[in-house]
């Protein structure tokens, strides 16, 4: 039915290698939920014609926590300060649109290699330090930045945000529109690029890398590995992408506030990630939109409550279900086939 | 005399370090020569897995060389010393648990060939490298559990996926930090058995405490005490060396 | 009008004392388990809130409402040390981060519930509130009686911890856990008692320090920083530094808001990230 390019290949492959196909080879294929939940998705504007803005929301959010996922859920480097990426995309996108560069899929593009850029050159100071310290320093580097968002009024707006944000309409075809069809559309795009460009990547030899690195880094360094370019460089990915998904919310919103750079957003995108599932790419997805649909139900009525509640989830997912929901969902699953089987 | 005789595959020269006003290793010498097997022997807190740190680069020395295959390697970073062929094993399991073994082998494989610098391209079309890791789970027998998360493998088997991370790199000098250490004394034979099939030209210096294994596997044995060599010897020599007797053995001799 | 450097090293002391009375309790017990407590700010609220609705409410006098702050905080704390802490004590620091985030949220939460969004209004008893000009310094009662706490509690921690058997027990277990364990000091023990003292003493800063830096729901989010800065620059476990940090931290606040507003907090982010890169174990931490 489904021809995918990742898998005829592999399998004219088979009666060359003279072995049966390891599971390691096998898993960077498509599987038929994964499909099944891009078309889900897709499917938004048919099925919540009147929520697609939050559908958008939900995306962006969720290429960010995707983001996170890489240097956290793969690389094993904890952050406490991932808004850091984020609000520097965000504001990028703002300020090329108001100072004339309209055009959003360069001006996208543009605002992720500059956030990508920053990661890159934070990378080197943050291989320095472990533990409690990087906490610290990775906080401490997203407090600078919005600290000086705050304070750099002329520029960036300061507390009242950057706005008057003009875009150019999306391939000089559609513009934003009031009931969020084209955002939506465009998130979903970029959103989708960035999901297969870190589904490649954690596919890749230097992915297997990554986990090494979240297992073992002294056995890493034992076994002759490149530590410091191995962070380097998921930093800068990962930062690239923290920063296209801010320019993504800036774009499609055509405003910037100060909060892209806060330590809310940056707890609030871990939560997402370890509610979801870190580790699997798409508990990144799954995370966001069950903060996010719930924050909207519950945050309309009662903002307290909302915290309230949030700060459960968050203590009870770290204590009884340490793999989020995509965790659950694959015990669950191993058991059902364990029974199957039997 | 040939090359391989003059050029020992790894060599120390002088090899001091000291933590504080404690000198944990002495002014120590060591040759050994390509394709040697080679026990490191002393008491607890003899300065065995100091040693070993050293000459890896997790310490850096206070003084003295050291030189692989005539190179000297003494400030070189503890990659650098890997990619040029010194590897080592840990006392204490030091694996990637959440991995399988052929995930662990073809990961080393793969830092071996320069190939995680690839992060567009796909693993499963590296067959070569998965190949190669699969021969080597095998050839130690670990091909049943090649795809199981390594955690899950009983003790002994995870002390040979130690030893299997490190023939990855392709060693010419292994260092193994008592690769039985932990095993039931059936077990920890069969896994000499495994150490002494490895290539010939391969040379390892290991830390064992079982003399019964040291004697049977070692071709030389260096007695190291309080951080200084008491003396190196054949087999023979070192049973027969009556201050290594009194000092490590006891008068009962060895065993 | 440009405020003289007395003036700002004063109220910079006086507020970096009540930073180091909330702050030292943190790094003692980060220093002894590594454990990563974000939420430590909401006891320093809790103290507040207890004290505040003694003194509104009940007519407790403000001096008697430190000392019961102090010991319900600890008690508090207590119960969520054995609930909640123990359980991730050998987790990694994101679990940790992650469960004391959720219970600042919570206790935010829970502190609007109970008493409302807003500021608490407090009304210092009237030996508290004189000021007097010495050399030309503006001495305030309150910001005096503030450095005096702090002085007094560094005096008890330092006679407590070099002089006092339980000292050092803590002593041994912050040098090194395993050892101290081995020579039979209980140091589970010794932590869920250092961790209620740690609290208490945050509660005790939250509730004398409202009239300087104020209650709301909001408190344990704002101030998480700068008791983390206090802890992190300090060194973790060390109380000289962390005093040491504390003073910095207030002074160079202070002064940055008379003299440099337009900057705020940036240089104090930005001191302390380049200090972590330089010292990554803090000023005084070992390494």
């Amino acid at each position: 039915m489904v021809s995918l390019p990742a898998e005829s290949p592999q399998a004219s492959d088979h009666a060359s290698r003279g072995r049966p196909v390891t599971r390691l080879e096998r898993r960077s294929r498509w599987r038929w939920h994964e499909i099944l939940f891009w078309l889900a998705v897709a499917s938004c504007p048919l099925v919540v014609p009147d929520d697609l803005v939050l559908a958008s929301q939900v995306l962006i959010a969720g290429l960010f926590a995707l983001s996170l996922d890489l240097l956290l859920g793969y690389g094993g480097i904890v952050s406490l300060g991932h808004a850091a990426f984020f609000g520097v995309g965000a504001y990028a996108a703002g300020l090329l649109a108001r100072h004339g560069w309209g055009e959003p899929i360069s001006g996208l593009l543009l605002s992720g290699a500059l956030a990508g850029l920053l990661g890159f050159a934070l990378s080197f100071i943050i291989v320095r330090v472990r533990g409690i310290a990087l906490l610290m320093v990775t906080l401490g580097v997203s407090l600078v930045l919005h600290e000086a968002a705050v304070k750099g009024y002329a520029v960036t707006g300061g507390d009242d945000g950057l706005q008057g944000i003009v875009l150019d309409p999306l391939l000089g075809l559609f513009p934003m529109d009031m009931w969020g069809r084209t955002a939506f559309g465009y998130s979903l795009a970029v959103a989708f690029a960035g999901f297969l460009l870190a589904r490649r990547l954690v596919s890749s030899p230097f992915g297997l890398a990554l986990q090494g690195m979240r297992e073992n880094g002294r056995r890493m360094a034992a076994i002759g590995a490149p530590l410091r370019r191995h962070s380097a460089l998921i930093y800068t990915v990962s930062a690239a992408l923290a920063g296209v998904a801010g320019a993504l919310l800036t774009q499609t919103t055509e405003f910037v506030s100060v909060e892209v750079l806060g330590f809310q957003r940056s707890a609030e995108v871990l939560i997402m990630l370890i509610l979801g599932g870190a580790g699997h790419l798409y508990g990144a997805f799954i995370g966001a939109a069950v903060f996010m649909i719930v924050r909207d139900q519950l945050a309309a009525a009662n903002p307290e409550y909302w915290f309230f509640w949030l700060g459960l989830m968050l203590v009870l997912v770290v204590l009884f279900a340490r793999g989020g929901i995509i965790g659950g969902i694959a015990t669950i699953a191993a058991h059902f086939r364990k029974g199957g089987s039997r | 005399m040939t090359a391989a005789l003059a050029t020992p595959a790894l060599a120390t020269d002088g090899l001091s370090v000291n933590f504080g006003a404690l000198l944990a290793t002495q002014n120590v010498s060591l040759d050994l020569p390509a394709g040697a097997r080679h026990a490191l022997i002393g008491p607890n807190g003899a300065g065995k897995t100091t040693l070993i740190n050293l000459l890896t680069g997790l310490l850096r020395p206070s003084g003295g060389e050291i030189r692989l295959h005539g190179a000297t390697i003494t400030h070189a970073s503890p990659a650098e010393r890997v990619r040029r062929g010194l590897v080592r094993t840990f006392q204490i399991n030091s694996l990637f648990p959440a991995l399988t073994p052929l995930e662990s082998v073809t990961l080393a494989v793969c830092e071996r060939r320069g190939l995680t610098r690839s992060w567009l391209s796909r693993l499963s079309r590296r067959t070569d490298a998965i190949d190669e890791a699969l021969a080597l789970l095998d050839r130690l027998g670990l091909g049943p559990d090649a795809e199981r998360p390594t955690r899950e493998l009983a003790y002994g088997r995870q002390r040979l996926v130690e030893i299997a991370l490190a023939l990855a790199c392709e060693p010419r000098v292994l260092l193994l930090d008592e690769p039985a250490a932990g095993v039931p004394a059936r077990e920890s034979a069969e896994l000499f058995e495994v150490i002494a099939g490895l290539p010939r030209d391969l040379a390892i210096l290991f830390i064992e405490h079982d003399m019964d294994l040291v004697f049977r596997f070692a071709d030389r044995i260096t007695v190291l005490v309080g951080g200084q060599v008491l003396c190196h010897g054949t087999p023979a020599e070192i049973a027969e060396n009556p201050e290594v007797r009194r000092v490590y053995l006891g008068s009962s001799g060895h065993g | 009008m440009m405020v003289s450097l007395g003036n700002v090293l004063f109220n910079g002391l006086a507020y970096g004392m009540l930073l180091f009375v909330i702050s030292v309790g943190l790094s003692v017990t980060m220093g002894l388990m590594g454990f990563a407590n974000l939420a430590h700010g909401a006891f320093a609220m809790l103290g507040g809130y207890v004290a505040t609705t003694l003194m509104n409410r009940a007519g407790v006098p403000f001096l008697l409402t430190l000392p019961i702050a102090f010991v319900a905080v600890a008690a508090a704390s207590f119960v969520l040390e054995r609930v909640l802490y123990r359980r991730l004590y050998r987790a990694g620091e994101l679990d940790q981060v992650l469960l004391t985030i959720g219970l600042v949220f919570m206790a935010v939460a829970g502190a609007t519930y109970v008493w409302g969004p807003g500021q608490q209004p407090v009304r210092m008893p009237d030996y508290l509130t004189g000021q007097w000009t010495v050399a030309g310094i503006d001495i305030g009662v309150y910001r005096l009686f503030l450095i005096l706490v702090g002085i007094a509690v560094t005096a008890a921690l330092v006679l407590g911890i070099e002089r006092t058997r339980f000292g050092a027990m803590i002593r041994a277990a912050v040098d090194n856990p395993r050892m101290a364990q081995g020579c039979g000091i209980n140091v589970n023990r010794v932590f869920s008692l250092t961790f209620m003292a740690g609290s208490g003493l945050a509660g005790l800063g939250g509730a004398v320090g409202i009239n300087l830096i104020g209650l709301d729901p909001g408190f344990p989010i704002k101030f998480m920083v700068y008791f983390l800065i206090v802890v992190a620059v300090g060194g973790l476990g060390s109380i000289k530094g962390s005093l040491i940090a504390a003073l910095l931290l207030g002074v160079f606040d202070v002064g940055g808001k008379y003299y440099v507003p337009e900057v705020g907090a940036f240089i104090i982010y930005a001191v302390m990230v380049s200090l972590l890169l330089w010292r990554p174990a803090g000023l005084f931490g070992r390494r």
